[in-house]
């Protein structure tokens, strides 16, 4: 699958030919552009990376030194071979871009994963109109239509007081960077301690030196734990769900912050007591907002269901593909 | 309908049985009755007559919101619920909770719909949908399609409505095993004292026995024990009180219309007696196998041919009541003895006891267990001899000791998605064993597998995927599973040339290649 010099799907992953460079590649290359920090957009011992200026320090963090890492402010373009490249907001997490690259007045955009919704975290989507677009499809179902996520707040935090009520600590499953830092301002308004597991903390502080309001948070310390968590909101990413450190915040009850919550099935499968419907990728009707907003002629997708969001869009005349992947179904958010 | 989506949203939120009883208990003490009639009806697991087709449900549902079928399909195959499915696709208003009760939804709305036309069922169910929001949409979905359990049955409602009507859950269980009719006067009369006229078609819960997880030695002395072959038929009771014969069968069912021959040979029995026993297909020295068995009761009211063609026999197993009295507490030692007089005096062979088995130890019984499959039986079953009557599957005085089952290597060859917990994965399979060169299907199997390789198996068959026929995927042949079953018959009705019972996958045979899977040749042999 090529895209002129533009884009190219290759067995590594998507290659800009004209840029010379790769773009979330999960291998180390000589020259990797970076949509947002999460792991399997990142890679490893790459030589260089470009990525949002908000994303640096994120990223930096997960790379470590070795990585020649260059943080580019939204919006601004620079050359980078034959290719003009720049970075625009998606929505997902702080610092999460869409990559847009330009060659001859035509134009690429790799959406990585990205959500129309406001979080009042993340700097809030942007559209990019271009010739081609390669989309995320986790979600491209059209079972998939987020409520409000003002009023899964409202839900959450009566969980949380109704919890306090039978003296319980409350657990929400969140992905460590991102979800774990967006449910925060939805707890604000309930007396209680927020406790925060080790592998998300750090990221916590992270946004707060962007200047992004969070309501106080501690570590969830196992000396914490032992002064009692009775009462508090702990947030821990889903790996935690049968451990020994769970254990120890007994009684506790456990819910889950996910898109995937929305379908029975799968809410009953994962084990959850209770599930929050909040996700930070689009759902269908934003999808097929995007994909119109952006004015593509080809579209290319990847994760989740790309096979029959591709075949649907076919049907709706214009050209577009699957990005070879495996089909990982229900890939966690 | 507000009080009924709340209970099913809290009961579908827990898996504790506890926090379910606490739901059940505060809805039924707060809500109307006869919203609660309605919600105890469906609760059970009672299904509606279809109302409508669901392929019509998939195409109103795809046409308003301007999708592909094969997008419903394919999300419905995702979703695993069509209920849920068509209450997600439809456009999404944010309406606040219809005022409507149950009881008013079920009988205005819902019921209605038998007497419409094709455009004025589409016109009555797409106002419904865009009045109702998300939850209450799939609730109402649930209440059209059937398959609305919650988890919840008929003996945990029982157990909720028992303790809120201060009686014992088995008292109110039996009053719910009889045609429980959805209105505000029979749900009250749960709560009433008992009348004589009532009871006359009530069967007693059934007693059902454990598998024997443990050494039969371990039961202690072989004297205190019953043994009798465990036929593999319909458990069922007989009941003929004043006049009147009803045969339930252990899901619960009235089956007596579809067999006429038990009725007549039923009026010799003296009035007030209830028998428990196996319904059999019987050629008149053994059993015949389970799938003529299941023609018989497919068919609500058999023609000439059928009752000729596959013979029913109602192997007794116990004496539950007699001239009226409630024999359950007795030892079955006794309950024993007063059931041969009365089947002694009944005429024709429509009529059996289940022989006891004679045996000096429990290696005489072993050794007799090992003739089972040459009587057409599926093993001993072992009761004490001193044991009342008990119900569900509690105690440890009846035992199955079923011998081992059959076992075969064979090769998948087609998958379809699962429902419920298992939405989404590729959980429903089917197998092939070879003939004649040729891999042949031959049974399908849902279970025995871990969720690891479940997800094991998902990703096999979506990447070794030869062609989709609507849900159904043919995976090339590769994988190589162990299959335990029961029940193994020569069938002509089947394209393998067998039939099988329970089959269940033992374990995945990585270390084998299709090629080394068993054939049916083979298998034939093994019939005996
Ligand atoms: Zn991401
Ligand atoms: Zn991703």
């Amino acid at each position: 699958m090529q895209f002129g010099q533009l884009l190219e799907a290759r067995a590594g992953g998507l290659y800009s030919p004209a840029a010379d460079a790769w773009i979330d590649s999960r291998r180390p290359v000589e020259r990797a552009l970076i949509t947002h920090a999460h792991g399997d957009h990142l890679g490893y011992s790459h030589k260089q990376a470009w990525c949002s200026a908000s994303c640096a320090p994120l990223a930096a963090k997960r790379l470590g030194a070795k990585v020649q890492l260059h943080g580019i402010p939204y919006g601004e373009a620079f050359r980078m071979g034959e290719a003009w490249i720049s970075f625009h907001p998606a929505g997902h997490i702080l610092g999460s871009a869409q990559i847009r690259i330009e060659v001859d007045g035509q134009v690429a955009v790799v959406s990585g994963d990205y959500k129309r919704g406001r979080d009042g975290v993340s700097q809030p989507f942007e559209v990019v109109p271009c010739d081609v677009f390669v989309s995320e499809t986790t979600f491209g179902l059209p079972c998939y239509v987020w409520p409000d996520p003002r009023k899964e707040g409202e839900r959450l935090r009566a969980w949380w007081r109704s919890n306090q009520e039978q003296g319980a600590c409350s657990v929400l499953l969140a992905y460590a960077l991102g979800k774990a830092q967006r449910v925060l301002p939805l707890l604000e308004g309930v007396e209680g301690p927020i406790l925060m597991h080790a592998s998300a903390d750090p990221f916590v502080q992270l946004y707060r030196d962007q200047g992004v309001q969070l309501p106080p948070t501690e570590r969830a310390t196992a000396e914490r734990i032992k002064q009692g968590v009775a009462g508090a909101m702990v947030i821990a990413p889903p790996s935690v769900q049968n451990t020994p450190w769970l254990r120890k915040l007994r009684p506790c009850r456990l819910a889950m912050a996910s898109g995937w919550m929305q379908v029975r099935g799968v809410r009953r499968r994962m084990g959850y007591d209770d599930g929050f419907i909040l996700s930070d990728h689009v759902d269908w009707p934003e999808l097929l907002q995007t994909v119109k907003d952006s004015g593509c002629s080809e579209l290319w997708c990847t994760h989740g269901f790309a096979g029959p969001v591709a075949r649907y869009f076919r049907e709706q005349g214009l050209k577009a593909q699957v990005l070879a992947a495996d089909e990982t179904r229900l890939e966690m958010e | 309908m507000n009080g009924f989506v709340t209970l099913c949203m809290k009961l579908d939120a827990t898996r504790s049985t506890h926090l379910k009883l606490d739901a059940l208990k505060d809805y039924f003490r707060s809500a109307e009755d006869g919203d609660a009639a309605w919600a105890l009806y469906y609760l059970m697991g009672n299904k509606p007559r279809r109302l409508v087709s669901t392929t019509l449900l998939r195409e109103w549902v795809a046409d308003a919101q301007e999708l592909p079928l094969w997008l419903v399909e394919e999300t419905y195959e995702h979703v695993g619920d069509l209920a849920e499915c068509l209450a997600a696709l439809w456009p999404q208003g944010d309406t606040a909770m219809d005022p409507m009760s149950l009881k008013q939804v079920v009988e205005t709305e819902l019921l209605p719909l038998a007497k419409c036309n094709e455009q004025e069922k589409r016109e009555r169910l797409s106002s419904i949908w865009s009045r109702f929001n998300r939850e209450e949409r799939f609730l109402f979905n649930k209440l059209i399609t059937g398959g609305f359990r919650m988890g919840v049955g008929r003996s945990l409602s029982a157990r909720a409505l028992a303790e809120l009507a201060e009686l014992e859950a088995p008292v109110m269980e039996q009053r719910l095993m009889g045609a429980f009719s959805p209105d505000a006067a029979s749900y009250r009369r749960l709560f009433a004292e008992e009348t004589e006229q009532d009871s006359l078609a009530r069967p007693y819960p059934f007693f059902l026995a454990k598998a024997l997880d443990k050494e039969p030695q371990e039961l202690g002395p072989v004297e205190e024990w019953q043994a009798e072959w465990k036929w593999d038929g319909i458990r069922a009771q007989l009941l003929w009180r004043g006049g009147q014969f009803h045969l339930w069968s252990r899901g619960e069912e009235q089956i007596g219309e579809r067999f006429p021959e038990l009725e007549t040979y039923s009026m010799g029995l003296p009035d007030g007696t209830v028998l428990d026993g196996e319904l059999l297909a019987w050629d008149g020295e053994a059993p015949m196998s389970f799938q003529e068995l299941s023609r018989r009761v497919n068919r609500q009211k058999p023609g000439k041919k059928i009752l000729r063609d596959i013979p029913v026999l109602f192997m007794v197993y116990d004496l539950l009541e007699a001239g009226g009295e409630d024999l359950r507490a007795l030892p079955l030692r006794e309950r024993r003895q007063r059931l041969l007089p009365i089947l002694g005096r009944l005429g024709g062979d429509r009529f059996r006891i289940s022989e006891t088995l004679q045996a000096q130890s429990w290696e005489q019984l072993a050794e007799l267990r090992s003739h089972s499959r040459e009587q057409r039986v599926e093993g001993l079953m072992l009761k004490r001899l001193d044991s009342p009557y008990g119900s569900g599957r509690r105690g440890d005085s009846w035992w199955k000791w079923k011998v081992d089952p059959f076992r075969v290597d064979a090769v998948l060859l087609y998958a379809q998605a699962g429902h419920g917990r298992r939405a989404g994965l590729y959980t429903d399979y089917t197998f092939g064993l070879w003939k004649e060169g040729e891999l042949l299907p031959f049974a399908k199997a849902y279970s025995g597998l871990s969720d690891e390789e479940l997800k094991e198996v998902d990703r096999f068959i979506r990447k070794h995927t030869v062609e989709r026929f609507g849900p159904v995927r043919q995976v090339e042949p590769h994988l190589v599973v162990e299959l335990a079953f029961e029940g193994l018959q020569a069938s002509k009705r089947h394209k393998s040339g067998v039939a099988v019972r329970f089959p269940r996958i033992i374990r995945i045979r990585h270390d084998k290649s299709p090629a080394e899977a068993d054939h049916i040749e083979e298998l034939l042999n093994r019939v005996t």
